[in-house]
């Protein structure tokens, strides 16, 4: 059988450690940097030690931005409520659009069907700008221009093709017969999807919606192209944060961590379903 | 598949409604794209205008115009060069770091399992942020890899700020964000494959690396292509790394199709060439987004009938 040497342990070992260096580093740093003074922060050779202050994050939370010669206000916190309003919104409207059509597509093969999901999915492949740019013109006649609505409508670009994919390969996968069997027992259509088939699609809506949320969170030209300032989610209000700041570099690094800490959060807990989500249900996780 | 025809379905009392209810079903979700549709068809048409928000006036059909003056255009052919330069560069190398990391991971021990979850962090930063992350970490003032690189004997090495290092900035970024995709695609992948004819390789003795060439590279190459062609079709569409990053500059060294068409609609306000220019786009990653979906939903097939 394969038996490991020695060095081969070490090398394994080695890569390893570097693997997890150059992916960990940079989220590592950043968390560093945020408990930061400017002071310290522009100190030369860098040092990871120092003392940690909480008034970047406290700076960011208050709206308070206090320079040594100023104090500006900045509206960090209404960009993570942006951020999470638009995310959740688009993926409560995605779901409801998403899983009834994911249903017919999967149980009830009708004329066009495959022709109908096949472009929704390539929607998801298309380059969002090519929508986009004619898209501003026509909000702005149609006054949707940054307002929650129009922006919760482009999201469904990025989430209804996730859920439609991901849901719909969940369907297929549960046999037609449990249904059947229950609809013999004289109950409704209505609900025998919402008893039989919903529960056990659960996982996979599960996954979808998760999925949608983290790359509805990520989302960045879509709000950039159709939002302004008091409309616009942390990916977007971070880069005007940068110019606007100037050098406060301890409160930006803690405005990214502040940015990512959702994601990731969700991420962790709900690890078990991103790999399938991830790849569209290619794979079983 | 069963489908809705079964013997047993109680067909009278349905009868109208089940005809109606895949459309019903699915018709919201159609009604919502259709709206999609819409300025997809725009910008097709603008694309054979001549059309620049700074002239109204002076809009009308030149037809092909937009598309035969790429032909004599430098900065059409650089946008092309750098979108490939781009694409191929970060989707090599994460090919090559995700497999890998995967093979390096295959294992199914605890430790394995907590570092490719660790891994995963990336992937679930938001891309424009993590540009701002390696722009805090490559600014010339204080950044740390700034003061790394002057450790290394690379004075005044200025990152994305330097024509000649700004391709390489953003591309270890997007390497930086998106190998944990690829790894983890092909660990799923690696760790699905059947058992035996790896046993039956290590009983005959059979060399760990003809195993390898032999025996797991043609078995993953479904894996591989589906990761390969998924990030090929997002890396040439890749705009929130390089827009936050750099913007396009310095001067056009970063300007990839999509900031290319954005500058153009925003600065320039030439909505036919912007238009043009996504159409193009459009056109390959429809060329390759097809053989992509057909390649997935086979693996899909392949997967699921076998779990």
């Amino acid at each position: 059988m394969n038996t490991i040497s020695p060095f081969e342990t070490v090398l394994r070992g080695i890569a390893i450690t570097l693997v997890i260096l150059f992916f960990m580093f940079p989220i590592f740093w950043i968390v560093l940097m945020s408990f930061q003074t400017n002071a310290t922060i522009l100190q030369v050779p860098p040092s990871i030690f120092f003392e940690p202050t909480l008034q970047n994050y406290r700076g960011l939370i208050t709206g308070q931005l206090v320079t040594d010669t100023s104090s500006l206000e900045i509206r960090f916190m209404s960009n993570l409520f942006n951020s999470l309003f638009l995310s959740t919104a688009s993926v409560a409207v995605g779901l409801m659009l998403g899983v009834p059509a994911a249903y017919a597509f999967a149980r009830l093969k009708f004329r066009g069907s495959e022709d109908i999901a096949f472009t929704l999915l390539s929607f998801r492949f298309a380059p969002p700008l090519l929508v986009l740019l004619p898209l501003t013109i026509y909000f702005q006649q149609l006054g949707l221009a940054n307002t929650y609505g129009g922006l919760i409508w482009v999201y469904q670009l990025i989430v209804l093709p996730l859920i439609l994919w991901i849901v719909r390969g969940y369907f297929e996968d549960i046999p037609a017969d449990i249904e059947y069997a229950y609809r013999i027992a004289g109950h409704r259509w209505w609900t025998t999807f919402r008893k039989i088939a919903l529960p056990l699609a659960g996982p996979g809506i599960a996954a979808a919606a998760l999925l949608a949320f983290i790359f509805a969170w990520n989302n960045f030209v879509f709000a950039l192209v159709l939002a302004s300032a008091d409309k616009q989610p942390v990916t977007v209000g971070a880069l005007a944060f940068i110019t606007a700041s100037g050098v406060q570099y301890g409160q930006i690094a803690a405005g990214i961590i502040l940015s990512i800490a959702p994601t990731f959060a969700l991420a962790l807990y709900a690890q078990r379903y991103l790999v399938e989500g991830l790849s569209l249900g290619a794979v079983k996780g | 598949m069963s489908d809705a025809t079964h013997s047993g379905f109680p067909k009278r009392r349905f009868k109208v409604s089940r005809r109606m209810l895949p459309y019903v079903l699915s018709l919201p979700a159609l009604l919502v794209c259709i709206g999609i549709l819409i300025p997809f068809v725009t910008a097709v048409l603008y694309s054979l205008q001549r059309y620049r928000l700074s002239q109204p006036w002076a809009r009308k059909w030149n037809w092909g115009e937009n598309y035969w003056n790429f032909l004599s255009d430098d900065s059409f052919w650089n946008t092309l060069k750098v979108s490939m330069t781009y694409a191929f560069t970060t989707v090599g190398i994460e090919l090559l770091l995700g497999l890998g990391i995967a093979l390096l991971l295959q294992k199914r021990t605890k430790f394995n399992n907590f570092v490719s979850i660790m891994l995963l962090m990336p992937l679930m930063t938001a891309p424009a942020l993590a540009a701002l992350m390696w722009k805090l970490m490559t600014n010339p003032g204080f950044g740390i890899l700034s003061y790394f690189a002057g450790l290394l004997g690379f004075e005044d090495f200025n990152w994305a700020s330097d024509p000649q290092t700004a391709m390489l900035t953003v591309v270890i970024v997007d390497v930086w964000v998106y190998t944990p995709f690829i790894m983890i695609l092909l660990l799923a992948g690696l760790r699905s494959l059947p058992q035996q004819p790896f046993e039956a390789a290590a009983l005959d003795g059979v060399p760990r690396w003809f195993v390898f060439y032999r025996i797991t590279l043609p078995m993953l190459t479904p894996f591989l292509l589906t990761a390969v062609l998924f990030r090929m079709i997002e890396s040439i569409q890749q705009f929130d790394i390089i827009y936050a990053m750099t913007q396009g500059g310095p001067g056009d060294a970063l300007t990839v199709f999509q900031v290319e068409a954005y500058l153009n609609f925003f600065q320039s306000t030439n909505v036919g060439r912007s238009a043009a220019l996504m159409m193009i786009l459009w056109a390959i990653t429809y060329f390759l987004s097809n053989i992509f979906i057909k390649n997935w939903l086979r693996l899909r097939e392949r997967q699921r009938g076998e779990a």
